[in-house]
């Protein structure tokens, strides 16, 4: 048999002998003996590649690389649910640390710490940017942590039905649907329409005594950012929750923190610190809530206790919630979390602190600011939004996504139309959203303006 | 002495001080390299950052009259004391790069730096999820190659890349078999679990929405099939079975148990935990499986991170592929063009779909890791990753089965993983108290208390990617602490001794739960 010398794998066939000979197994293929004979295959698996060194493995995956359009190689403006912002060179690299990278979840706490202390730091932070009073150790994203909520809302309120903004990103709002369809719970949305204002008397018209929870985005998807004070108190009124949810972290280095205007779960979109575009994943979800829901939280928790000397420590907690304890009878069913991406979300929180923070979120909305009033100056664009972050909605004369496509045929990424995100709702077909952070430059606001203005055959004023 | 629920003690004993060694005692109290390091709100200051910005323009906002008031309260550093903070933490953490990782069930291998270096090619790492899909071709075509992959490893006729971690994957395959079941008008009520099984597919099962009954082992740590077929019926919905199991067993019954289901109208979820023993030997959809998850961070090597992200891919029969979930990556073939099946193309050929379960495509970066570690590997390497996996944890059985009580050890060889009980153990001392003792002798500890089955279990996975030397060095440290058990060493009951930390009071933690910082009391009020 020929000998598989693979850079991974460090036995030797020489080793291999003296371990069967120990085992007192003939061959490798009597320690597979209870697996019946006729579902063994009786060789590798015939069409897939054989074994690779390192510089053909990474031709291939080059090869595959250049085939995409690098957000940093071009005029950028996408977001939708997936910022694009600078990440200190120290935050790779500190996840990179083989002890964080190749840790396992902090089960033996005597040997984690450095694991542990990070999360009850991250858990911190997250909890006071959000404005609630603990945060867990992570979900797995936003969409996900979403969900979450409203199954965690139905627990306490022991009520199915939730009311969901139209501002909700579309794709929270699919998976909400696919899982509220199993689980019988009500979800009552609308798609929204294209107006500054945001609707909030029709959300506060539609809580009554049956409703677990209104959810509500903060800036919703078409940027705007509403108040959310008279919803928290109509909820409350009726012995419901207010669930924000906040996609782009950032903002809320500048706006209200959702606790501030009594949001009693607060879940959020973590990939915007530390994380990078990824194209989606992973990212990290972020889950707030008040002290007295705490018990009913999904996910993993990192609390502080001492060690048999008194010395200050950290364990995994109140796991009697989770799966691994409770079985069917669990908070959720989640296991794994997003543990590094958090630990680079908290990294780059650290690196900010708050006045960085507060900056590159003035930096963001003011530059925004600049390239709205620039690019609704087009003839054939309007501005939807009175109020926004770093993120705000063009009503275009005529349907936007396939000039996204023309644009990106000309190496400029534009943003997302909302045809992408609502194929089937014609009314919003004339909407894009472009994002503007830190990263964007001047010249790329140009090179935008003036391929949009050239696109909707309109001078630049 | 109590016991939680999982049979772990609740308390920490008194009078379990080291002998007097005649130690000095440090101005710091650290101890060379062990040094303690503050929390970030104990060194840092909200007035200091480790970021440079440029001005931001003088324009008014247009913030709503929603503009933030309240201070955040969260510090900042230097980059120069963010680095060290972060790298001071990192030395109080095992981990794999730091010696062997034997956590049964959790595949802790090798994580190749290769992997790293790719997923970090600006073609993956600075792609946005809803470019244009003419220009994420590369993206989509990775994809299509990772599932094109998983398919033939399993051979399953489809896959949903999408789930984010196993247990996301899980509720992926449930979810799929309840449409599939009430798309021919079957509503059933009961998925069946082995009592041996991870937490997670109970929970799985009820977070879908159905009642959890046990499937029963027999003496040999298998599936009682006999029992399993006289609880076969119209209310059942299928099975959730681990294959290889949780003691570490393949279970050859599998096809019986499938065709036992299927007969009965039900379908068979794996849960694919452990395919790390049998990738590119045995393939799931030869033993008749409708849905597995594959957990890409443990056979596919994408690293742990200290708990995560994961990724969890499901793997269906052609009864389950049309309710796979969205979106998902097809070729065109007449131009090679890869495009992406989401709600609106979807309503053309995949309406059965049922939905979608993350915002965007799934854990791209772990997909170019998992990508670059199977074309590094091939498919001989893969099987030959099966052989070494299985080889190591038999070498393991063998040596130590002396020492420890091996539950199954008479049954035959085990699979990746060998499993010992706390059977004759002194003293009252537990396998708290010897996985304690192994963290002295310089390692992680294995899985403990797990499977249920077992009585205080220790799951032993050492994974191939160990030489012979690094397992030989851990079998002799893990005899040595066997035997202290067996003598009823005392020192156990308050080991760790060496570890920056010594035991923690949990139940403190879970009594009191303190779960984030807050400033002392008398700094708060001299603020006020």
């Amino acid at each position: 048999m020929k000998e598989v010398n693979m850079r991974y794998l460090p036995l030797t066939q020489d080793d291999r002998q003296d371990m069967l000979a120990k085992i007192g197994a003939e061959s490798v293929d009597a320690l597979f003996v209870d697996v019946p004979k006729e579902v063994q295959l009786d060789g590798p698996i015939r069409d897939l590649p054989t074994y690779a060194g390192e510089m053909a493995v990474e031709a291939h995956m080059k090869a595959l690389a250049k085939q995409n359009h690098a957000a940093g190689d071009m005029p950028f403006f996408l977001g939708a649910g997936a910022y694009r912002h600078h990440v200190p060179a120290s935050v790779d690299h500190i996840i990179q640390r083989g002890e964080f990278l190749t840790a396992y979840t902090p089960y033996q706490p005597e040997i984690a710490q450095g694991t542990l202390q990070t999360l009850f730091e991250f858990q911190t932070q997250v909890a006071r940017l959000f404005g609630v009073d603990v945060a867990n150790a992570s979900m797995y994203d936003g969409s996900t942590a979403c969900w979450e909520a409203i199954v965690m809302a139905r627990r306490i309120t022991k009520r199915g039905k939730a009311v969901l903004s139209p501002g909700l990103h579309p794709h929270y709002v699919s998976v909400c649907n696919t899982m509220a369809r199993f689980t019988k719970d009500q979800l009552s949305y609308q798609v929204p329409s294209l107006d500054a204002g945001i609707d909030s008397e029709m959300l506060i018209d539609q809580i009554d005594d049956d409703t677990s929870c209104v959810v509500v985005q903060y800036p919703d998807i078409l940027g705007r950012i509403g108040d959310m004070s008279a919803l928290a108190e109509k909820a409350h009124a009726h012995k419901a929750l207010l669930i924000a949810v906040v996609t782009e972290p950032v903002a809320l280095g500048a706006i209200k923190s959702p606790g501030e205007m009594d949001a009693d779960i607060v879940v959020g979109e973590g990939q915007s610190l530390g994380v990078g575009l990824q194209f989606g994943g992973p990212y990290v979800g972020l889950f707030g809530c008040k002290q007295k829901y705490v018990r009913q939280m999904p996910g993993r928790l990192c609390g502080e206790t001492v060690d048999a000397e008194g010395k200050r420590g950290f364990v995994l907690t109140l796991s009697t919630r989770e799966q691994h304890i409770r079985r069917e009878k669990a908070t959720s069913n989640i296991c794994t979390n997003s543990g590094l991406c958090a630990l680079a979300f908290t990294a780059h929180m650290t690196l900010l602190g708050e006045k960085g923070l507060r900056e590159l979120a003035m930096l963001n909305h003011k530059k925004a600011v600049q390239v709205a009033d620039k690019l609704s100056s087009i003839n054939g664009v309007s501005l939807l939004n009175d109020s926004f972050f770093n993120e705000f909605t063009l009503v275009l004369d005529s349907d936007a996504r396939p000039i996204v496509r023309r644009l990106a045929d000309q190496r400029i990424l534009a943003g997302v139309s909302l045809g992408r995100l609502y194929p089937d709702e014609k009314k919003l077909a004339h909407g894009l959203l472009v994002a503007v952070t830190e990263t964007s430059t001047d010249d790329e606001v140009e090179m935008l303006a003036d391929a949009l203005a050239t696109e909707l055959g309109s001078e630049r004023l | 002495m109590s016991m939680l629920a999982e049979g772990r003690p609740t308390k920490q004993e008194e009078n379990l001080i080291m002998p007097d060694n005649n130690l000095p005692t440090t101005h710091t109290g650290n101890r060379a390299l062990i040094v303690d390091e503050p929390l970030i709100f104990e060194i840092g200051s909200p007035a200091r950052s480790g970021v440079d910005l440029p001005d931001a323009p003088d324009v008014e906002s247009r913030l709503g009259g929603l503009d933030r008031s309240e201070p955040i309260s969260v510090p900042g550093l230097s980059e120069a004391e963010a680095v060290r903070h972060y790298t001071r933490l990192s030395r109080q953490n095992y981990a794999i790069d730091v010696g062997l990782f034997p956590l049964g069930s959790c595949t802790m291998k090798h994580n190749p730096r290769l992997n790293e270096k790719m997923a970090r090619l600006k073609g993956f790492a600075d792609i946005h999820p809803l470019q244009p899909m003419e220009t994420v071709q590369g993206a989509l075509k990775t994809i299509y190659e990772l599932a094109d992959w998983l398919k033939k490893l399993t051979g399953m006729p489809a896959v949903a890349m999408s789930p984010k971690a196993g247990a996301h994957g899980e509720l992926c395959g449930i979810l799929a078999i309840r449409s599939a079941l009430e798309a021919r008008g079957d509503a059933r009520e009961v998925i069946l679990v082995p009592e041996s099984a991870h937490g997670t597919n109970p929970a799985t099962a009820a977070f879908a929405g159905y009642k959890v009954e046990d499937i029963p082992a027999n003496d040999a740590g298998r599936v009682d099939l006999d029992a399993l077929k006289a609880r076969l019926g119209p209310d059942v919905a299928g099975v959730m079975i681990t294959n290889p199991n949780t003691c570490g067993l393949f279970e050859p019954d599998m096809k019986a148990i499938s065709d036992a289901v299927h007969d009965a109208g039900g379908l068979v979820y794996c849960d694919g935990a452990n395919f790390n023993a049998i990738v590119g030997r045995v393939r799931p959809g030869d033993l008749g499986v409708d849905a597995m998850h594959i957990n890409l961070h443990k056979t596919f090597s994408t690293p742990h991170g200290g708990g995560g992200p994961g990724s969890g891919p499901v793997v269906f029969s052609e009864a389950l592929a049309p309710y796979a979930p969205l979106p998902f990556v097809e070729k065109r073939e007449e131009d090679n063009h890869f495009y992406i099946v989401e709600e609106e193309t979807a309503e053309d050929h995949h309406n059965s779909s049922f939905g979608r379960m993350v915002a965007f495509h799934g854990q791209m970066g772990m997909f170019t890791r998992a990508l670059t570690y199977m074309l590094s590997h091939g498919a001989d390497g893969l099987k030959q990753v099966a052989e070494d996996a299985v080889l190591n944890a038999n070498y393991v059985l063998r040596s130590l089965e002396d020492v420890l009580d091996a539950p199954f050890g008479k049954s035959g060889p085990c699979m990746h993983e060998a499993l010992f009980s706390d059977d004759g153990f002194a003293n009252d001392l537990t396998t708290l108290d010897l996985a304690k003792g192994l963290i002295d002798e310089g390692y992680h500890p294995m899985t403990m208390y797990f499977p249920l089955v077992v009585h205080g279990a220790m799951l032993v996975e050492p994974t191939e990617t160990e030489s012979k030397a690094a397992v030989d060095q851990f079998i002799g440290a893990l005899r040595s602490v066997a035997k202290r058990a067996k003598a009823g060493d005392e020192l156990l009951k308050s080991a760790p001794h060496f570890a920056p930390r010594r035991r923690l009071d949990e139940t403190l933690a879970a009594r009191k739960p303190i779960l984030t910082w807050s400033e002392p009391e008398e700094f708060a009020e001299a603020a006020e």
